[in-house]
């Protein structure tokens, strides 16, 4: 097992507006950092490990520059420019999700149904190295050097950190105070440096407006994401989303505390408008309970289906297009794609790849480590799914079974007004108000009964 | 000198006191202060903690052990026969085994306690009973894992607590191997964080893993299982932490604690021939370095027959 990585995005040429992905953006004129969350994918088997990374960069193409840590050199083969649609599926796949049911009419005995799921993601979801000779005085190895797709790359090898850090500026990148101290148990480690730029020609040539993202192979036993190197200028906590894809179970971190998302909640249906605030302030409140200081699971779940589905499950070659090579061609059983909520249609057996979808904000603080991985043996599949329940239409005079099933909504209401405000951190006033419940009150402070 | 003679007379009619309070058999077993922490420790992980643990699994992990326990009596000579040994692995391999199925940690337990039977040398058993157990299930069973970051920071400090307050009440000397560990340990990774030029909450972070703590207290230290000697628990705890290191920091793989205790087990027979020592007994009181002191006054007791001895002598 080995996956090792770790990112910074620095900015080549003049100060000016730079982004850097997976890990940190820059604003314009090195004004505000905005806080965005990274997405990686990586597929680990048997100490083989494919990495692949979003690129959301929205700048100059001419200033996008990217760091990435790599525990051996990569070879021209070894990299490779991805499908960035893969993502949004894979994304859109593995999404916390809103499930809606209907009542039933009380006054007749049915069995409740559900009605499928709504979905939406709430996602917060270098110059030339053609001076081999200065280099040298530098103690930094030019290993590689080629062109993939867009990408002028260059594999680097270091033997202190004021050296590459040096290089990289003589170099025409510019690179943020603090990276020396940051680079330097990177090369203690005897990893090597992936640095890769835009070239102009290259990118006018696909005629694409956005940059792909990047893919790369390699075998080593670390099965790891190096986050640190991220942390050096950023002015805050930072998202970063890891889809991970293994063949026999759920991955955990062995350094941080891997915990699952509060799920499976009855919340007010006002919510089913403002799914995405809602789970922005669900996030942000266990991030608080936790200190920040452990890692989220919002999905696992095996690749052949799905239930209910946010998105179809990705098939074989979408698979391996995210670098699931231990997956054999051969058709399976993936998903008719019909509408249902549920994939597959009846057939077909479990897929070997396991998608688990870890969500981590971190600062420089809590995370003071890189991340460490491990697959474990546990195929329990779990999703980040919140229920809403719509109340049956009908009169409360239809009949003697429909009073009491009011009766029970109100109370129901009352309990998911309090679930929605445990979970996001609202006050219980505001969720009653907006819920728009009447009869149900916010509680009184204790003090409030004293001299009344 | 006579005051020292009537002070020598009181402290006789103290001790004589103190002998006349009988603490309970059980209490008198280190291992009652074990089950306490570790019965701690297992309920702060389960309310405070994802533990991912059913209570079924925890109920089967006894059930297995207890009964596997008392069908391997007729197998050992060792007398009295107790079943806090038992108990204890049953408790570590609660704390530290997760399972997504029932199966597991019954045949995990039931391994374990059959092990001490089954793999002797020299009237020892070889491997700790809870090392045992993990491993064999880590490599025989499926559905099962374990989970070394899920205790966290704080619970991770609460454990340190009530570990070191369980030594301070026990004064238990076997201990020397727990610190000789965490020594050689803590100091190769404090070494690494050093030369890697990392900060020293790298360090600090490393340290609030209660794998590690379970590990240091609980299992290497376990009595039975280790050298007999001071030398040769010392040159264990060495060769125990330098495996443990290359294990996750060369070889890049998980579980490096428990795999380094099940790999060095091998060498206890051959550390019991270099430095020969009596084998230790969890109920005797012959005077051993495992003895243990259960209060100050039983200590100071100990000191004073000591000293008149070697006076005698």
């Amino acid at each position: 097992m080995l996956a090792m990585l770790m990112f910074a995005a620095i900015t080549l040429g003049r100060p000016h507006d730079a982004r850097a992905f997976c890990g940190f953006y820059v604003g314009k004129a090195d004004a505000t950092l905005i806080n965005h969350a990274s997405q990686v994918v990586v597929a680990h088997h048997d100490d083989k490990t494919v990495i692949s990374l979003m690129n959301d960069y929205q700048g100059e193409p001419s200033e996008f520059a990217l760091v990435v840590p790599v525990p051996v050199i990569l070879q021209q083969g070894q990299v490779h420019i991805g499908d960035r649609e893969l993502f949004r599926k894979l994304d859109s796949y593995s999404s916390p999700r809103l499930v809606e049911y209907f009542d039933p009419d009380p006054c007749e005995i049915m069995r409740p149904m559900a009605m499928g799921g709504a979905s939406m993601m709430h996602r917060q979801a270098p110059a030339d190295a053609s001076n081999q000779a200065e280099a040298k005085t530098l103690g930094v190895t030019v290993e590689a050097e080629y062109t993939v797709g867009e990408y002028d790359i260059v594999i680097l090898s270091a033997k202190e950190s004021s050296g590459l850090e040096t290089w990289l500026q003589q170099n025409g990148y510019r690179i943020p105070l603090g990276a020396n101290r940051a680079l330097e148990p990177y090369i203690r480690q005897d990893m090597k440096f992936f640095v890769a730029k835009v070239n102009l020609t290259e990118h006018r040539r696909t005629g694409l407006t956005y940059l792909r993202p990047l893919q790369f192979a390699f075998e080593s036993p670390k099965f790891m994401l190096p986050i640190r190197l991220g942390m050096i200028n950023a002015q805050g906590p930072q998202d970063l989303v890891v889809y991970l894809l293994t063949e026999n179970g759920r991955v955990e971190t062995t350094n941080y505390r891997t915990v699952k998302l509060p799920t499976g909640m009855d919340i007010p249906e006002y919510v089913g408008g403002e799914f995405g605030d809602f789970y922005t302030a669900m996030f942000n409140q266990q991030v608080k309970r936790n200190d920040m200081r452990a890692v989220f699971t919002e999905y696992v779940w095996n690749m052949e289906w799905c239930d209910p589905c946010a998105g179809p499950p990705l098939s074989r070659e979408e698979l391996k297009g995210l670098g699931v090579f231990w997956l054999d061609s051969e058709p399976g059983a993936m998903g008719v794609r019909s509408g249902s909520m549920i994939y597959p249609q009846p057939g077909g057996g479990p897929l070997p790849v396991m998608l688990t979808r870890l969500h981590v904000r971190y600062s420089a603080d809590t995370f003071p480590e890189d991340l460490v991985f491990q697959e474990t043996q546990d195929q329990e599949n779990f999703q980040a799914r919140y229920v809403l329940r719509h109340a049956w239409k009908g009169s409360r005079d239809a009949c003697s079974a429909a009073k009491s099933y009011f009766d029970e909504v109100n109370r129901r209401r009352g309990q998911e007004a309090e679930a929605l405000a445990d979970l996001t951190g609202w006050t219980i006033g505001d969720v009653i108000k907006k819920a728009g419940l009447r009869g149900i009150d916010a509680p009184k402070p204790w003090w409030k009964n004293i001299w009344d | 000198m006579d005051d020292s003679m009537d002070e020598s007379s009181a402290s006789g009619t103290l001790r004589a006191s103190a002998r006349e309070f009988t603490f309970p058999a059980a209490l008198s077993d280190p291992r009652t202060f074990q089950i306490f922490s570790l019965g701690i420790l297992l309920a702060l992980g389960a309310w405070f903690r994802d533990f991912s643990l059913q209570p079924a699994q925890v109920i089967l992990t006894f059930a297995a052990g207890l009964a596997t326990q008392w069908l391997c009596w007729p197998l050992t000579s060792s007398k009295p026969r107790s079943l806090l040994s038992a108990i204890i692995t049953s408790l570590s391999l609660s704390l530290l085994l997760r399972a997504d199925n029932l199966f597991v940690h019954p045949i995990a337990a039931a391994s374990a306690i059959s092990s001490k039977s089954i793999f002797r040398f020299r009237d020892k058993h070889l491997f700790n009973p809870a090392t045992f157990g993990v491993i064999f299930a880590l490599n025989c069973l499926p559905g099962c894992w374990i989970s070394p970051g899920q205790w966290g920071q704080d619970v991770a400090i609460a454990g340190w607590v009530i570990v070191l307050g369980m030594l301070v009440t026990q004064r238990a000397r076997r201990a020397d191997i727990s610190w000789a560990f965490l020594g050689f340990y803590l100091g190769a990774l404090a070494i690494r964080v050093a030369y890697l030029g990392q900060r020293w909450s790298v360090w600090t972070h490393q340290l609030s893993s209660g794998a590690l703590l379970l590990f240091a207290f609980f299992m290497i230290s376990d009595p039975m299982t280790g050298p007999n000697s001071r030398a040769g628990r010392i040159a264990h705890a060495a060769l125990v932490a330098a495996i443990a290191y290359a294990w996750q920091f060369r070889l890049y793989r998980t579980n490096g604690l428990i795999w380094a205790l099940f790999i060095a087990a091998a060498c206890v027979p051959l550390w019991d021939t270099l430095w020969p020592a009596p084998k230790f007994n969890w109920t005797q009181n012959g005077g051993h370095d495992e003895t243990i002191a259960l209060s100050t006054t039983d200590a100071r007791d100990a000191d004073v027959r000591r000293d008149h001895a070697r006076q005698a002598a």
